[in-house]
């Protein structure tokens, strides 16, 4: 079977700025694809080639087995879903759903059952008479979702779907999303710069920068073995601690070893990745780090740091300690004792550690 | 086919206009400069011959006259109504209750034709009947009032229908500006004690540069383009005392048959709209890009 | 408490006084300049119903002492404009002719063109509207000399159908101007969500920018109206003995030098001429200064 999409060496330009470089996607029927990356990224640019509403300047883009590069948008098989949810301001709600499907002549019956079925689906029911400006934001998302579902098409794509709804809605949404991706098993491209989404939607994500894929896999492959120092840092709040160290070669391991201020190198043995150059930059995600108490393993490593924050957040404590010339954060349990100003001995988890390049960012091991 | 069809619609239904604009606009532009190199009488000649139509223009006194009551008549008509707009709207932003109805009074000569306008201040200013006679009726018998005959002074007279026409729309522009300034600087300045006046002259006003610098555009354009006024008011009289560059052209068009020095006169009227509309304009739509 | 509120603060009674006098100031400046900028269209009623008698007699200022329409009556279907003497009536239909069509086409073009240049952008379409900015601003004396050949070889010289064709071409700068501003401030996406759902160009138009329109279109119709009934440099330029528009016609009655100066008759002439635009500008005031605005500030 061909995949439900395919992006083969797409490039676009704006004047004479290369916003998309040599991108390459493929995704199978019923996943659910994410584009992710800060702002100016060209996710949103990518997102518009695919549906066909900004011309590609080279390269493929298929659709089910079917090249789409130069078929417009409304013969594409496509529904999308738009930041500002773009509703049609002086149509009812029924009419924005049904406005599709009139445009491409499905005769009235139709239109009414699948209206009445959408409806059902979203509780849009008592809103089909008001108009798009009369609707909460919640409300609007959902006539939104509403207009693509009705339409029932190979490929969703959604366009940062709910930015403009406040946290609580935001989190409410995203699980009715996740939802019906189960419930319809349809297949679906979306973009968001929120990396939460991202991790929580996606059954593959794409890392994106300055218009480079920086990384294509799972969210676990994505969060766990970042392939380079911008996706290590993007995904992931708090972020990965990032540590300038030096490795060197001490028998069947390596020695790292962290500088801090006033103190004696912080010393770690990793006994697994043998093969690294003198300058790396590891790194470990805070709950890599926990008191040294509360983690055992066969790569779990102590050292004791002195604690210089103590940030408490609800479910975890944050702790931060001075390591290699920067602030290191270690997520531990609540109800932990650390003070600032006190030594603690933490836990090191080198099973979960990522080396990157210091010069070009690549990963190592 | 549909598909290329649907790329190209818009700019097949934007063509017309695109090729009207063109041809009409820039095209004729270039007809016209092209005529003023030629020695054009009642009929186009098309062969060039430098520069002579506006050696002649430029030493007519005729065209002298209407040059320098440009220039009276667009300063006094600039600044007059700029102030006016200005305090006028500064008065009606002291949050009056019957601002809605004087707003509409002030303003509603604007959308009068200048033919009218002229009609009515012709008439109003008629020495024999106008106001000198209502001064002298109250009995000041001495009082005098006729430049509108006067060829010294007749140019005022277009000064003065002029601003009646043009200030209240000032003032609408002014009127938008002082209410567009962002609150919360004014509150902040009231609750630093800053007194009202001085909240105007250092806060509001020196924000209000662009809106002063669009007044200041479109006056200066309605006065390069006034014609319809002065022929109501003066019809360019006494003699040519108040002859403009339009109505000069105008006459050399039409009543001369004089194409050569119509195409010159028109010319030098649009370097002049150019000089003060295209920087602007470039501005205008930079600032729209970024 | 309540005494407190009420009087706020006795030390500054006087500086209350003060204020109040100095409100009643302000209030008294802006009569008197309502009264400068009311004083002609009183002078021109008051004068339209006097007879030619009591003008001559009484003073500018005063009221009719025998009010007669009469002058209004020659001023629509009497006065002389050169050897003609129908008043005003034809060349008021000549307007209306005129600028009915002028102001729907104009509107029309005006319309598509900024829904082109703020939704469809193509290579060159930003150049386009620079140019068309452009010719809003160029005084028509330049171009009056070539279109005057232009409708001769068109067949349309001295005629109705001629003053259209030139009011609908430079009036395209403006209200393709207006729409385009307008329409920029619809978002994009609702293009793109209406190109997805299927529609195409002149759909979209139809069924989702037209509906929005409304207000534009109020504000469209108003200036290209007053613009093009207001107009005298193209009537008096473009137009013959039977063609010309209301403008062109009352100046050729108040300038008209046979027989006795009726100067009721100009005034009930200019007041006519000016109705259509003061009717529109009472009626829907707060459009017509949007259109004004508009049209000096850009963005």
């Amino acid at each position: 079977m061909s995949p439900i999409l395919k992006v083969k060496n797409l490039v676009k330009n704006f004047g004479s700025t290369e916003v998309l470089k040599d991108i390459n996607i493929s995704i199978e029927s019923g996943d659910f694809l994410v584009l992710v990356g800060p702002s100016g990224c060209g996710k949103s640019t990518l997102l518009n080639c695919i549906a066909g509403l900004e011309p590609i300047s080279a390269g493929e883009v298929f659709i089910d087995g079917r090249n789409m590069t130069d078929v417009s948008p409304k013969d594409r098989d496509i529904a999308m879903v738009f930041q500002s949810y773009a509703l049609y301001p002086t149509m009812s709600v029924a009419k924005n759903i049904t406005f599709g499907m009139k445009v491409r002549g499905v005769d009235t019956e139709t239109q009414k059952r699948k209206l009445a079925e959408v409806a059902r689906q979203l509780q849009i029911e008592p809103e089909l008479n008001r108009r798009p400006g009369q609707l909460s934001g919640g409300q609007r998302q959902r006539v939104a979702m509403g207009r693509a579902l009705v339409r029932d098409p190979k490929l969703f794509l959604f366009d940062e779907p709910l930015s403009n709804l406040d946290a609580k809605l935001r989190v409410e949404m995203r699980t009715e999303i996740k939802r019906l991706h189960h419930d319809l098993g349809a297949s679906m491209v979306y973009v968001t710069h929120d990396q939460i989404e991202a991790m929580t939607l996606a059954t593959t994500i794409v890392v994106m920068k300055s218009g480079v894929i920086q990384q294509i896999g799972t969210p676990a492959e994505i969060y766990g073995r970042p392939q380079n120092l911008f996706v290590a840092d993007f995904m992931g709040s708090p972020a990965m601690n990032l540590i300038k160290a030096k490795a060197t070669k001490n028998g069947a391991g390596t020695k790292i070893e962290i500088s801090r201020e006033n103190s004696a190198p912080l010393i770690l043995t990793d006994t697994q990745n043998t093969n690294l150059p003198e300058n790396v930059i590891l790194g470990l995600r805070p709950e890599d780090i926990a008191e040294a108490s509360m983690r055992s393993g066969p790569q779990v490593q102590t050292a004791t740091c002195l604690v210089d924050i103590v940030e408490p957040a609800g479910a975890d404590t944050y702790v931060m300690s001075k390591l290699g010339g920067k602030e290191v954060t270690a997520r531990l349990h609540a109800e932990t004792g650390a003070q600032p100003g006190q030594l603690l001995e933490f836990a090191f988890d080198l099973g979960k550690v990522s080396y990157f390049e210091p010069e070009t960012g690549q990963r190592l091991n | 086919m549909s598909d290329w069809l649907e790329r190209h619609v818009p700019k097949m239904v934007l063509a017309p206009s695109f090729a009207a604009i063109l041809l009409f606009v820039y095209g004729f532009i270039a007809w016209t400069g092209w005529i003023s190199f030629t020695k054009s009488r009642l009929l186009p000649k098309y062969e060039i011959i430098g520069t002579l139509q506006y050696e002649r223009l430029f030493i007519s006194p005729r065209w002298d006259t209407a040059l320098n009551n440009l220039f009276i008549f667009g300063a006094l008509f600039i600044i007059i109504s700029m102030i006016l707009g200005l305090i006028l709207a500064i008065m009606l932003d002291q949050k009056i209750r019957t601002e809605g109805v004087l707003r509409t009074i002030y303003l509603y000569p604007m959308a009068l034709s200048m033919i009218v306008t002229g009609t009515a201040w012709k008439w109003i200013l008629n020495p024999g009947l106008g106001i000198e006679s209502v001064v002298r009726g109250w009995g000041y018998e001495s009082f005098s009032f006729d430049w509108l005959v006067n060829p010294e002074y007749a140019i005022y007279t277009v000064v003065i229908a002029g601003v009646w026409q043009a200030s209240g729309f000032v003032m609408a522009l002014f009127l938008a500006g002082l209410r567009s300034v962002d609150e919360e600087i004014i509150k902040a300045a009231q609750v630093d004690g800053i007194p009202t006046s001085r909240i105007y002259s250092a806060i509001i006003i020196p924000s209000m540069a662009p809106i002063f610098l669009s007044s200041f555009i479109v006056l200066a354009h309605l006065a390069i383009k006034s014609f319809d006024l002065v022929i109501a008011l003066t019809g360019g009289g006494p003699g040519y005392a108040t002859d403009l560059p339009a109505t000069y052209m105008y006459t050399m068009a039409f009543s001369r048959g004089d194409i050569g020095q119509a195409a010159s006169s028109a010319m030098v009227m649009m370097l002049v709209v150019f000089a003060i509309v295209v920087p602007y304009l470039y501005s205008e739509l930079r600032a729209k890009n970024d | 408490m309540t005494d407190f509120i009420s009087n706020p603060d006795a030390k500054h009674k006087s500086g209350k006084a003060t204020k109040i006098a100095l409100r009643w100031f302000l209030l008294l400046l802006l009569l008197i300049f309502a009264l400068y900028y009311l004083m002609p269209l009183f002078v021109m009623v008051t004068t339209s119903l006097k007879s030619l008698e009591e003008i001559r007699t009484g003073s500018l200022v005063a009221l009719p002492r025998e009010v007669t329409f009469d002058a209004w009556k020659t001023a629509w279907s009497g006065a002389c404009t050169g050897i003609q003497c129908q008043g005003l009536q034809p060349y008021f239909w000549n307007s209306i002719l005129i600028a009915v069509p002028a102001v729907f086409l104009s509107t029309l073009f005006g319309a598509m063109n900024g829904y082109i240049i703020a939704h469809w952008k193509f290579k060159g379409a930003n150049l386009i509207f620079s140019m068309m900015l452009f010719g809003c601003f160029i005084p028509f004396q330049v171009v009056i000399l070539p279109m005057a050949r232009v409708l001769g070889m068109m067949g349309l010289a001295g005629s109705i159908q001629g003053l259209i064709f030139v009011h609908v071409i430079y009036g395209l700068g403006f209200t393709t101007l207006f729409f385009r501003n307008y329409y920029v401030s619809i978002p994009g996406e609702l293009v793109k969500a209406a190109k997805v759902d299927g529609a195409g160009f002149f759909r979209i138009f139809w069924s989702i920018f037209l509906p929005l329109s409304l207000p534009i279109i109020v504000v469209t119709v108003i200036w290209q109206f007053t613009q093009i009934w207001n107009d005298f440099l193209f009537g008096v330029s473009f137009s013959q003995a039977g063609t010309q528009p209301i403008t062109v016609a009352l100046n050729n009655i108040v300038n008209s030098t046979t027989g006795v100066k009726e100067y009721n008759v100009d005034m009930a002439a200019a007041i006519i001429a000016a109705l259509p635009t003061l009717f529109v500008y009472v009626v829907a005031g707060k459009y017509f200064i949007r259109g004004l605005t508009a049209g000096s500030v850009k963005g």
